[in-house]
């Protein structure tokens, strides 16, 4: 008997660590929402300052959500969930820098195209 | 013969889990590969979100406290989803659940409909996704996330009606923590969008 007391005892203690979680990453998360969105409206950095804090401050609010709401550390055992997600996110990073790199450079090649009277079409007659 | 029944019920039971897991964990890598998805979609408005052709640009098109509303409102409802889970899971408290589920869905539906009516109001000035690259890839993207919170939502609701049926099994258990997973994702996804259109748009 007073072991059934204890199970439901710890189920309810894990219950209110699990709602503590929540608040927690839901506080902070409000505020890593407001910080950069008063930061932003109000013009309060410069642009390049701006945009560093603003995409740090949403790395951290990843991270917070991660933890927080995802709970992605707490999964002991093989951590699966773990390297797949770093898998996931390593990949979606070579696609983004490599998508802007590429493209700029494209660009800009495209420019220099324009501007060289050796690639440009003039004269060109379709066959 | 007793103890072997026991022995027997209790395979049942951490077969049952280990299914649970494992279908938690195949959702899992599904997740991943939507962020692969979102990621391309990201890539796409990066490379795009200056293509204006002589139109308006970011700066000129979105209300700031606008999109900070629908910001809080998707925070707030992956909040309320996450007890709901914690009711679920430690405390079988089949009424919090059901609130706490009912608010979530309040809260979508109130996100969606700030989604469409800002759609609309573009639309209707003009500034539909045929007008420029720019315009083609905000629409995608943030389309393409409406389209996801919409499909949660009616998932949201069937389940909500299997917890009124059924109450919390361990099924319907362990299907609430696999749309949690799912409805916090989309959390993460609009955090980004916020960050990369919106307030970097903004600046």
């Amino acid at each position: 008997m007073t072991n059934d007391f204890k199970v439901i005892d710890e189920q309810f203690e894990a219950g209110r660590n699990a709602i503590n979680s929540y608040v927690i990453g839901f506080v902070l998360s409000i505020a890593l929402t407001l910080i950069p969105y008063v930061m932003v409206v109000n013009h309060m950095l410069s642009v390049q300052t701006a945009v560093v804090s603003v995409v740090g401050i949403a790395l951290a609010q990843l991270l917070v959500q991660v933890i927080f709401f995802l709970h992605l550390s707490r999964k002991s055992k093989p951590e699966w969930n773990l390297i797949v997600f770093i898998y996931t996110i390593l990949m979606v990073v070579f696609l983004v820098i490599g998508s802007i790199w590429i493209m700029n450079n494209l660009k800009y090649n495209m420019n220099m195209a324009d501007a060289s009277p050796l690639n440009s079409n003039e004269g060109y007659i379709p066959q | 013969m007793t103890t072997e029944i026991l022995h027997h019920s209790e395979d049942a039971h951490e077969l049952h889990h280990n299914k649970e897991a494992k279908a938690l964990f195949g959702f899992w890598v599904y997740i991943m590969s939507d962020i692969l998805l979102f990621g391309s979609l990201f890539a796409v408005y990066a490379v795009l979100h200056n293509n204006t052709f002589g139109g308006p640009s970011a700066k000129d098109l979105f209300s700031m406290p606008f999109v900070l509303i629908e910001t809080l409102i998707l925070l707030t409802s992956s909040f309320t989803y996450g007890l709901a889970s914690v009711y679920a899971r430690h405390h079988d408290r089949k009424d919090m659940v059901v609130f706490w589920m009912m608010v979530t869905m309040f809260l979508g539906v109130a996100f969606v409909t700030m989604e469409i009516s800002e759609f609309a109001k573009l639309f209707s000035e003009g500034h539909s996704w045929q007008a420029s690259g720019f315009l083609s890839s905000f629409f995608t993207l943030v389309g393409t996330h409406g389209v996801h919170v919409t499909l949660g939502l009616v998932w949201m609701g069937g389940l909500l009606a299997q917890v009124l049926k059924y109450g919390l099994t361990q099924t319907t258990v362990g299907k609430i923590s696999t749309l949690g997973l799912f409805w916090h994702f989309l959390d993460i996804v609009w955090i980004f969008i916020f960050t990369f259109v919106y307030l970097m748009g903004a600046l």
